[in-house]
């Protein structure tokens, strides 16, 4: 089976996933990113690479963050940006997924950033498109966010270099989070040794260890010596019912709070791919410490979805 | 109108034939075999040389999308679907719209069949008014329209209660309960096999305990109730299990896989082929092997094509929200084929999977070439290979999992009460 992003001579067509993603593309791509980060503190913030070209964001689910810093970072490089918010309008009218990118096409974007709440639709989207538009996956269901995966794994090597000598634990809801599979994919795909996922077991999909992880219930325990803590967003419709009872049993529990994060090493970096649940998943002590790396994962995001533009860019 | 089917290998598991031999139908039955009966002068002769020639085929579940969905399908292309596969009688499951669960329906689908003049239809009839789960339907008179027996569909019955009620009932007169064992709550919103597939491509699972729950409590209400049901679509190594032990044990009960679930598992899902969408789901190699391995013991007694054409269009989503089904009716055969050749059998024990076992299972005269028997005969090509494609389909359902792969095994004549009804060069 040919991977459905990778171009016949083996680059980069559409980022759909990093599973499969070979391993110097994603480093071409954080390399690339480094050359980014400069951008945002000059004068003007502005490279020509994408002069020209439509970027076409498509929300088929509400995103504040995402949505924003892949418009930022395509008006960077200079692009012509649309935001479709669809979930309130063609969808409801009865228009496919498939005639709303038909309609865009008619348009002339050049690109799709494509959220959607069903996992696959990224993919799909991909299969369908004409061979000069590239399809950038910003969230499908429950499956792969690999824009935020590649900028966990940036931030990480910007803070850890050697990530053949690392342990990370990504703590929280693993069965509904494509966060957590992109990450866990980016890490074991960039060499790190030990990937640990701590959660319920209510909140881990089955024959999750197949993924490459170790797989803890106990926080405390999974915690002890890692480089790396990456908490998970609680979505609020999970906080009651049959996965968790409380907010406040999953705040004692799986909640990072200053004294858990001691056991893990006394350098290692607290992230968290927002918007975060202060008292939920995560303590505001931890959340505001001179351990957490929250806020420059969101710049950094900036710099990895430039760079995966003009990497896409560059290959049409 | 009489036909001499000559220089065929002859199959026929019920008689014991393996051989070449020739076939006789005369007035649309089998006159004789071997030898021909005295003054026999065919208006037709068929020779069958390097082909074989097998009782048409039986398949326990085909739908015809009639009434309600005729833009999946229609009757019409559906039977001619059934035929160009080899299948002269079929069963189809009562979940079209409206719901299967009046006389009048019945009736109307029999006589619409019968007019087409193809393949025998056997429709069952809906367990409960509408497939609701609540109440009971006439199952006495839906007998007499023409149902061989009752089944919900895709639809479990969440009350136990009810179930138990409606295989008393069931279980009075000696009709069959057909149920694909789904525990409804385990499997709500699943999409595919609760395993490393699901966890990597984030799709929601349906565990194999859904199966085999529902499993123990339908084996467990057959036997408080004595009624006589059907297993439809195992799709668990575990189901197997449970089924063996309960045949072992002495319960009368039996069961059936689907031709997709001998060949496929849910890496067959590759990167989100809604074509491998299916009811149940596709399970893991280890499920897959069991399913083959009951098939060869007997714990499952036969094949179906789990026939559901879904139109194009509700295939253009993503994977959860793409209709589940797939095509099947022309690819029983080649299937059957391809497992037995995979599995190193004779044929003779595949072909029996798919004619007499599931003829005995609905209770219907088909499924042999014995004298005297219906002259219903497949007469295919098994080394004649053709490419899975839409255009070589005449079933209005293009959705398969296995498009674009080349299976040997191709039907050149198929007869229904001694009438030619597909032919193909």
């Amino acid at each position: 089976m040919q991977n459905p992003q990778l171009t016949n001579d083996g680059k980069l067509k559409h980022l759909l996933s990093i599973e499969g993603l070979p391993k110097a593309i994603i480093k071409q791509i954080l390399d690339t990113a480094e050359s980014f980060v400069g951008v945002a503190e000059r004068e003007v913030k502005k490279v020509p690479l994408l002069r020209g070209k439509t970027v076409c964001n498509l929300f088929f689910e509400n995103s504040t963050r995402t949505r924003t810093t892949f418009e930022i970072a395509a008006k960077r490089l200079s692009a012509d940006v649309i935001t479709l918010n669809v979930s309130t309008s063609s969808q409801s009218k009865g228009e496919t997924i498939l005639d709303t990118i038909d309609n865009l096409t008619a348009m002339h974007a050049d690109m799709f950033v494509v959220r959607h709440a069903q996992s696959g639709a990224a993919h799909m989207i991909a299969k369908h498109v004409a061979p000069h538009i590239h399809v950038i996956n910003a969230g499908d269901g429950r499956h792969a966010h690999p824009t935020q995966g590649l900028l966990d794994a940036f931030t990480i090597r910007r803070y850890k270099p050697e990530m053949h000598n690392l342990r990370v634990a990504i703590v929280g809801d693993i069965l509904h989070s494509r966060v957590a599979r992109s990450e866990i994919h980016a890490l074991t795909s960039l060499g790190v040794p030990e990937v640990r996922v701590i959660a319920p077991k209510t909140l881990l999909p089955e024959n999750v260890e197949k993924l490459g992880v170790h797989v803890f219930h106990d926080m405390r325990e999974g915690l002890k010596d890692v480089d790396v803590v990456m908490m998970l967003r609680l979505q609020n419709e999970r906080m009651a019912g049959a996965m968790l009872p409380s907010s406040q049993e999953y705040f004692k529990t799986y909640g990072l709070t200053p004294e858990k994060l001691a056991l893990a090493k006394p350098d290692a970096i607290v992230m968290h791919p927002g918007p975060m649940n202060r008292g939920v998943e995560i303590d505001s002590a931890v959340a505001d410490g001179k351990q957490s790396v929250i806020l420059p994962q969101v710049t950094y995001g900036i710099a990895v979805r430039m760079a995966v533009m003009s990497i896409l860019a560059g290959n049409s | 109108m009489k036909i001499h089917i000559k220089n065929g290998h002859l199959i026929d598991p019920k008689n014991g034939i393996d051989s070449k031999k020739d076939l006789f139908i005369a007035a649309g039955k089998v006159v004789a075999i071997g030898n021909s009966p005295d003054g026999f002068v065919a208006n037709q002769t068929i020779d069958a040389n390097g082909l074989i020639v097998i009782p048409g085929l039986v398949d326990l579940s085909a739908r015809l999308r009639e009434p309600g969905f005729e833009h999946k399908a229609t009757l019409e292309s559906e039977m001619q679907a059934a035929v160009a596969g080899g299948i002269t009688s079929l069963a189809c499951p009562p979940d079209t719209d409206p719901v299967l669960d009046e006389p009048g329906l019945v009736e109307m689908l029999k006589h619409r069949a019968k007019q087409l003049n193809l393949a025998h239809v056997y429709p069952l009839g809906a367990l409960t008014h509408q497939l609701n789960g609540q109440e009971i339907t006439e199952m006495c008179e839906l007998t007499e329209a023409g149902c061989v027996g009752f089944s919900q569909a895709d639809v479990a019955i969440k009350d136990t209660q009810v179930l138990w009620r409606a295989m008393q009932y069931a279980a009075t007169f000696g009709f069959t309960v057909w149920l694909r064992p789904e525990e409804p709550y385990l499997a709500k919103d699943g999409v595919a096999h609760d395993g490393e597939v699901a966890a990597r491509l984030g799709l929601k699972g349906i565990p194999a305990a859904a199966e085999t729950l529902a499993i123990a409590s339908i084996l467990r209400i057959a036997k408080e109730t004595g009624a006589k049901v059907h297993l439809c679509r195992l799709s668990t190594a575990e189901g197997v299990d449970m089924v063996r032990a309960a045949k072992k044990a002495g319960q009368k009960i039996s069961c059936d896989v689907s031709a997709n679930h001998l060949h496929l598992t849910d890496f067959d899902i590759g990167f989100f082929d809604s074509n491998a969408h299916l009811r149940p789901p596709l399970r893991s190699q280890r499920d897959k092997e069991a399913l083959s391995a009951g098939l060869i013991d007997g714990t499952i007694d036969a094949i179906c094509s789990d026939h559901t054409p879904v139109d194009d269009d509700a295939k253009l989503y993503p994977f959860a929200e793409a209709e589940a089904g797939a095509t099947g009716l022309e690819l029983l055969l080649p299937l059957i084929l391809k497992w037995a050749e995979d599995n190193k059998l004779n044929l003779n024990q595949a072909i029996t999977a798919a004619t007499q076992m599931p003829a005995n299972i609905l209770g219907v005269a088909a499924g042999d070439l014995s004298v005297n028997s219906n002259a219903d005969v497949c007469i295919f090509d098994p080394k004649k290979y053709w490419k899975v494609e839409a255009k070589a389909l005449f079933s209005q359902g293009k959705n398969s999992p296995f498009l674009g792969l080349e299976l040997a095994g191709k039907v050149k004549y198929t007869l229904v009460n001694g009438h030619i009804v597909h032919q193909s060069t």
